[in-house]
């Protein structure tokens, strides 16, 4: 018995809704979460945080974050509380995994009931960038510790599945004649990855500003009592690192693609580089991360200055997704809203 | 971040710093002129610049992606349309090139800036470079228990033949080694820096690559009905875009004829009308080759002879038609091109036969390939040629082509013409295959004998393609390589313990007389790069020497380092 190509597509949006309500029992779990241990900081907790000790080059007073020491986790009074929290957390991780799995179930579904790469359009596009986030968070969540990116990333794909859903939804179904190429399955497929890795890099970058604020304050007025959710995420220097990481790895991913896509450009166009509103904005994106990346080696801009760089870059590969494919027509505009 | 820093930059006389140029620093006295220069030419090539001139680059791409662009392909008329539409607007926006922004003078200030910041940057790093190269890997830093990842145990194995293990097996891991009396210095890691010049010298090469295509190339587009012909004649093309120093008269010689050219359109299914395959059938004639080859050109596709190639961009209808004119003569046959105007190809046209006598005649209407008329008028259901008709009007009096200016083929100028009417009206009809619109008083007729398509053809020669592309493949490898490798030291230094106190400062190696007694070995490492050097590295040479003397008897160093270890 096989299954057809209208039984896959049925399968397919099954798997996504399906995906979608585990995404948000996960966003749950992880929100409960978040709001626990921002409650549950209390000041002693901060203090530890933020505590002076003298480094040992006994030259400037540093954090144990600033030394690199291990940073005593923000402890609730209560250690059954605490064994709460952290529970909660480890559901949210567990749900996350399992709606993961099924997106990627949903996505591999399309691509068989469509006998073709998935991401042809707008819908299959944002489904895929979907599962690409939510791989690269968890891949992250394996070596760092990461989870109070977690509610930030989750919600970013509940948004984004959303949206698929009920405005981009288009049925599966073969593509134009210009999008049958294999450039299409790698120059996407590129684009896609780096496009995953970045949002974790983004929402590291917003945490790791929200941090560093609260850091900076404590280390003004060391005796002042702050809490609250800035509180309870990790340290700025960990988040830094998690956001550098990230961009790093994606970046030349995004070159990549930015490349493949010239070269389909000119397989296709004639030309490989044109101007054209999509090819634009990858370029105004891949030059604000590249200003990220100089501005990360360069005295008085490293850290925040150099983080809203990276937030620009980000803002600018949101445009070209939605923006460009919405209110800009171009030689792009096929892609099918 | 900066205590580890500091100390690295301490700990060696020849560390250089990490990720980069040299931060601005003004020169302390400046003669007039020259230091001006100076001053100019530091601030130019700093790195603070660099991030200033790459985020001014970003927002000056901005405009050219929100206004209609006049050498971007998407649709040749969007600024004329733009500047029909805003009067008052349109002739400043024009004035400050937001209009052609990659073309216009502050786009090219940013970017040339950029180069020569870029260029100033990377000549000197590169020199610098290639004496790191030769320069052995440095000395340890007199106190190695502040480096990162530091390891320090006693043991009472001879010196030369632990150093000369802990070389093997770095050696093996492809470090530069120098092995001295009391210690062994290691270093790897220099692809980062020259894939990092690479990158940046790559995009040099990518530039000469775009200037060749924009100096010698040239674009060119050409519409060709089913059993037309082109020959690679500046003459032949609909647009000819030439750049500065093309050869226009050395075209590629070659000769083609659109034999046949398909489409077909998905029927039912998820989007029906959706065309599925677009496929052209040439008979090319290559220049000496006295053979003409049969080709297909498909969307990404392309007919590839010798680098210039053909790319099947656009199609449409082209009804047949004849016309005949008050004297019953035939005076024009043939396929007409008429533009299609929306995704079920209805399409509009001008018949134009200025041969016509009595009275010159046009023709003006549209094309439906399946034709039905609604409230709005007639228009096309579907793509395909499923009821094909021409629903047209006639004009007779004068073309106005006499007068040498060129016209459009696909609008008449109405000036001189005036429209034929019947009872007082307009005369209007629509046609099926087979039948003929007559006009009054003999004035003469058109018939519609059948549809033909036509296809769009951009024409390109880029002689600066594979530069580009070579350049782009190394901007990736020098990108990937130096963001991807670590470059990092690891010392190993084996001194005697004389007193109760170990003396790892000591660098007199007359004192060193190793034998038969216990000495403090020292295994530290140190990141020249912003992450961490891979983490097992040093756990793994650990392992190698403790394999050969044992646990260790002391660690002195065993709390900091446990710290260390959890921290990352």
């Amino acid at each position: 018995m096989t299954v057809d190509n209208a039984s896959f597509a049925e399968i397919s949006n099954g798997l996504v809704y399906a995906s979608i309500a585990v995404y948000a029992l996960a966003m749950l779990a992880y929100a409960a979460e978040t709001a626990r241990r921002a409650t549950s900081t209390n000041s002693n907790a901060v203090l530890q945080g933020s505590r002076m000790i003298p480094s040992p080059a006994g030259g400037a007073r540093m954090t144990p974050d600033q030394l690199g020491l291990p940073r005593a986790e923000p402890t609730d009074p209560r250690p059954k509380a605490a064994e709460r929290t952290r529970v909660l957390g480890a559901v949210g991780t567990s749900l996350t995994v399992l709606a993961f799995t099924l997106s990627v179930g949903g996505v591999a579904a399309r691509g068989l009931a469509a006998d073709r790469a998935p991401w042809g359009n707008m819908y299959e596009f944002v489904l895929v960038c979907g599962v690409a986030a939510g791989g690269a968070y968890l891949a992250f969540l394996s070596r760092q510790p990461v989870r109070a990116l977690g509610v930030w990333i989750v919600g970013l794909i509940l948004l984004a599945l959303g949206l698929a859903v009920t405005v981009l939804y288009t049925p599966a179904g073969d593509l134009v004649p210009v999008l049958d190429s294999y450039w299409l399955v790698i120059h996407v497929a590129a684009a896609i990855t780096g496009g995953g890795v970045l949002t974790v890099g983004a929402v590291a970058s917003g945490l790791f500003l929200l941090r560093h604020r609260l850091e900076r304050l404590n280390a003004a007025a060391p005796d002042a009592r702050r809490r609250g959710y800035a509180a309870s995420l990790p340290p700025a220097k960990t988040l830094e690192q998690v956001a550098h990481t990230a961009h790093m790895f994606a970046f030349p991913i995004w070159t990549f693609a930015v490349i493949a896509g010239a070269i389909w450009a000119e397989n296709s166009w004639g030309r490989y580089w044109g101007w054209d509103p999509k090819e634009t904005w990858a370029f105004i994106t891949w030059v604000f991360y590249a200003a990220y990346l100089h501005a990360q080696a360069t005295a008085g801009w490293r850290g925040v200055r150099a983080t809203w760089f990276a937030l620009a870059g980000y803002a600018a590969f949101l445009f070209n997704f939605f923006g460009v494919n919405l209110w800009i027509s171009g030689l792009h505009s096929y892609a099918g809203v | 971040m900066t205590s580890v820093r500091n100390v690295g930059r301490n700990a060696g006389p020849s560390l250089a710093p990490d990720d980069g140029k040299q931060d601005d620093r003004e020169p302390r006295r400046a003669r007039v002129g020259w230091g001006w220069f100076r001053w100019i030419w530091r601030t130019l090539t700093s790195m603070r610049t660099a991030v200033i001139l790459l985020v001014l680059l970003a927002l000056a791409a901005i405009p050219g992606s929100l206004f209609p662009q006049r050498n971007v392909a998407t649709d040749p008329a969007a600024v004329d349309k733009y500047a029909a539409e805003n009067p008052n607007l349109a002739p400043w926006l024009d004035r400050i090139g937001f209009f052609d922004a990659y073309a216009s003078p502050w786009f090219a200030a940013i970017y040339v800036l950029l180069l020569v910041s870029m260029t100033g940057c990377v000549l000197p790093r590169s020199l610098r470079l290639w004496r790191a190269t030769r320069t052995p890997p440095p000395v340890a830093p007199r106190n190695l228990a502040r480096l990162e990842d530091h390891h320090g145990w006693e043991t009472d194995r001879e010196a030369p033949m632990l150093l000369e293990a802990a070389a093997r097996h770095l050696r093996k891991r492809r470090f530069r080694v120098v092995v001295t009396a009391t210690e062994v210095r290691a270093e790897r890691g220099y692809l980062r820096e020259a894939g990092n010049l690479t990158f940046h010298l790559s995009l040099l090469v990518l530039l000469v690559g775009i200037a060749a295509g924009k100096l010698f190339g040239f674009e060119g587009r050409v519409a060709i009905a089913e059993g037309g012909t082109f020959a690679n004649d500046r003459s032949q093309y609909d647009v000819f875009t030439p750049s500065a120093w093309t050869d226009v008269d050395d075209l590629e010689s070659l000769s083609f004829r659109l034999d046949e050219f398909d489409v077909d359109y998905q029927v039912a299914g998820a989007n029906p009308g959706q065309p599925t395959d677009f496929t052209a059938k040439v008979t090319v004639q290559r220049g000496n080759d006295p053979t003409p080859s049969q080709e297909t050109v498909q969307p990404n596709r392309p007919l590839d002879i010798n680098e210039t190639k053909f790319f099947l961009t656009g199609n449409g209808y082209a009804p047949v038609v004849t016309v005949r004119d008050g004297r019953g003569e035939v005076v024009f046959t043939g396929p007409v091109l008429f533009l299609p105007l929306d995704a079920n190809n209805s399409s509009e046209g001008v018949v134009k036969a200025p041969d016509a006598q009595p009275t010159q005649l046009a023709f003006e209407g549209l094309f439906l390939p399946t034709a039905d008329v609604g409230p709005q008028g007639p228009y096309s259901m579907f793509p395909d040629t499923l009821d094909p008709q021409l629903f047209l009007t006639a004009y007779t009096g004068d073309l106005g082509m006499g007068d040498g200016v060129p016209q459009s083929v696909f609008a008449l100028d109405r000036d001189e013409l005036s429209q034929v009417e019947v009872d007082g009206q307009p005369i209007n009809q629509a046609l099926s295959v087979g039948e003929s619109l007559v006009l009054p008083d003999g004035q003469g007729s058109l018939t519609f004998d059948g549809v033909s398509r036509f296809a769009n053809f951009q024409i390109a020669y880029d002689p600066g393609k594979e530069i580009t592309l070579a350049a782009a493949i190394l901007i990736l490898v020098g990108l990937t390589s130096s963001l991807a490798i670590r470059r990092r030291r690891i010392w190993v230094r084996i001194l005697p313990c004389t007193n109760d106190e170990p003396r790892p400062g000591t660098q007199d190696e007359s004192e060193n007389d190793l034998s038969g007694k216990r000495s403090l070995i020292e295994v530290a490492g140190y990141s020249l790069t912003r992450r961490q050097a891979p983490p097992g590295e040093i756990g793994d040479l650990l392992a190698a020497l403790k394999g050969l003397t044992g646990p260790g008897l002391v660690d002195p160093h065993a709390d900091t380092a446990s710290h260390k270890e959890t921290s990352t």
